[in-house]
């Protein structure tokens, strides 16, 4: 079954186009991230799929249901907001309640549920708690809990963990996945942090100016991307772009090369001048200047002592690299 | 403060202004309690000195409570206060809400039209607004007084609170809309609370002027049992000869329940001015 489908899906503030066109299926138990630049429209796109915007021109369909004239809080959709958004004046135990007794459900049910969302998420001692009493990671496991409870057909994340500090942001990451494992739910989550698209994703959505650029699995986005977009956008550190007529390519081609398929080599097709290096322990980032001034990135695994100023020989394999036409396209080299 | 950024001096000087200001903010009102305990020749013998067994009196205060119905003015002045803050405060929020929530054609030009009033002083219409009373039969009732304070506050408290309503997070109110609130459960529940320190600045600063004002009251409600403190103390003060020690014994305990209201709304008050500028 299709958990949600959007069918040409438009959204105008006044006379900004911000979502064009948005064609999207999301099938039952799987989890898509939506990913793009700032300003692109994912969250735009999350909000008029919860219904807190209203589509200007389309269809949003949720578990079959045509919900464009639906208030949010029928659609069948929990979501988690970045600011975690708890309700001040509510203990944990009521803000994770406050859904379902706006549902109208029976005592026992909320009771039931509270509880084990909170032992899911080891809430358990913090339930008569108010939300200015917790941690921030607390206040956003609070926020998921919140979401669990109503046990909607589709959950919904606007960059949850953008206001976590990084071993939290990892944990909490980790938890997410869990969750989406032992709930088999569907999930939408929208991320600008491309280490959260490619860990917890089973479908990438990668937006830009309010189009849809490519959508597949993690790795097909990695190992083919549609576009020079794409390709730059999925990866870290990102691909290199050198013009393809540096190392004997057509005029107005660009080449794309990942920076862990480049390697130093005495006598490779490009030469470079170090600029910096970055050790990481378990890797090395290298920076350095081709010869006709263009910046490229190399990632070499385990440590490396490189000077810089140092001047390298550079190469790779041609079945590593991308060529892009001018307009930004793949160019498949058959 | 942290002890690198302190300077005896300069904390010093600023204690000496602030203190300064204190005391010549606060002499007109201990120059009217001293007095309004002393016999009437005292008071204009030595006005700045403490009364003393000699000069001690409370004939001023005798007078008020004999004289004209005192704690039915007293009640006529709060029930008018309480309410036009109570009004101004409930519609001048929801208007607020209303301008920085929602996007409707006009929006801006309906902000622009509520925030006009705060440029034009109420008092112009006088003539009008006593016409419209004497039509709808509300001359020499409190609801005049309350129905004008309201329209004098709102400006205002739309002006101020609409602003604080902009920074209220929006993921709240939607979360609250997911979880099946309605509009005025977000409005009442959620949003409210979290602007309590601008409602306190509000009720503040609207609240001292109506109670103290005595225009409105002389022209629109000067019957006896409609006339508010303010008013009920101007017959002390005749053309001719004028009751000091009443007048200064009136206008002593008229101070009291200003002072207590504006100490509850005091610690939402320094917070609402300072919100703005320290996160």
């Amino acid at each position: 079954m299709t958990a949600l489908s959007l069918k040409n899906v438009n959204k105008s503030f006044g006379s900004v186009h911000v979502l064009k066109d948005i064609d999207l299926e999301v099938e039952d138990g799987e989890f898509v991230v939506f990913v793009g630049p700032s300003g692109c429209g994912k969250s735009t796109l999350l909000r008029v799929i919860a219904g807190l915007e209203d589509a200007t021109s389309g269809t949003v369909e949720i578990a079959g249901e045509e919900v464009n004239t639906v208030p949010p809080a029928k659609r069948g959709i929990a979501m988690v907001f970045q600011s975690y958004a708890l309700y001040p004046h509510l203990t944990v135990r009521g803000n994770m309640a406050l859904g379902l007794k706006q549902e109208g459900q029976p005592k026992q049910v909320i009771e039931d549920r509270v509880a084990e969302a909170a032992r899911m998420l080891s809430l358990g001692e913090y339930l008569d708690r108010r939300p200015s009493e917790l941690s921030g990671g607390q206040r956003q496991r609070v926020a998921i809990g919140r979401a669990v409870v109503r046990q909607p057909k589709l959950f919904l994340f606007d960059e949850p963990l953008s206001n976590l500090d990084a071993a939290l942001r990892m944990n909490t990451r980790v938890e997410i996945a869990r969750l989406h494992r032992t709930l088999a739910a569907s999930m939408i989550y929208v991320t600008h942090d491309q280490i959260e698209a490619m860990t917890l994703a089973d479908k990438i959505v990668v937006l830009r100016d309010g189009r849809v650029e490519q959508v597949g699995s993690p790795m097909e986005l990695y190992n083919n991307p549609a576009n020079q977009f794409v390709a730059g956008f999925i990866g870290s550190p990102a691909m290199n772009f050198l013009p393809a007529e540096i190392v004997g390519g057509k005029k107005g081609q660009m080449i794309g090369i990942r920076p862990e398929y480049l390697r130093i080599v005495d006598q490779g097709r490009l030469q470079a001048t170090v600029t910096h290096v970055e050790n990481l322990g378990g890797d090395t980032n290298v920076l350095a200047t081709t010869e006709d001034g263009h910046p490229v990135t190399l990632r070499l695994f385990g440590q490396h002592c490189i000077q810089p100023d140092k001047i390298i020989g550079l190469d790779y394999d041609d079945a590593k690299s991308y060529l892009f036409g001018e307009d930004g396209e793949r160019v498949v080299v058959a | 403060m942290n002890k690198a950024r302190r300077n005896p001096v300069n904390i010093a000087a600023a204690h000496g202004i602030l203190i300064l200001y204190t005391v010549i903010a606060l002499f007109p009102v201990f120059v009217i309690l001293i007095n309004s305990f002393k016999t009437r020749r005292s008071i204009f013998r030595e006005p700045l000195a403490l009364p003393d067994a000699e000069s001690f009196s409370t004939v001023g205060y005798e007078t008020v409570f004999n004289q004209g119905d005192f704690f039915g003015y007293f009640q006529n002045s709060m029930i008018v206060t309480v309410a036009s803050l109570f009004f101004i405060l409930l519609f001048g929020a929801m208007a607020a809400f209303a301008l920085s929530e929602y996007r409707f054609k006009g929006n801006t030009l309906m902000g622009l039209y509520l925030a006009l009033g705060i440029m034009i002083p109420i008092r112009i219409g006088t003539v009008a607004i006593l016409e419209l009373m004497v039509d709808t039969g509300l001359v020499n009732t409190l609801w005049a007084l309350i129905l004008v304070y309201t329209a004098q506050g709102l400006p205002l408290a739309v002006f101020i609170l609409s602003e604080f309503m902009r920074q209220v997070s929006d993921d709240l109110k939607n979360a609250g809309r997911i979880d099946g609130l309605s509009e005025y459960t977000i409005f009442f529940r959620l949003v409210l609370p979290l602007v309590r320190p601008a409602m306190a600045t509000v009720a503040v600063f609207n609240m001292i002027p109506i109670w103290n004002d005595l225009w409105f009251p002389l022209i629109l409600a000067p019957a006896e049992e409609t006339k508010t403190l303010t008013l009920g103390s101007q017959v002390f003060i005749g053309q001719f000869v004028t009751d000091w020690n009443a007048v200064l014994s009136a206008l002593g305990m008229a101070i009291l329940p200003v002072m207590v209201l504006y100490v509850i709304f005091s610690r939402q008050l320094i917070r609402g001015i300072t919100s703005g500028a320290v996160k």
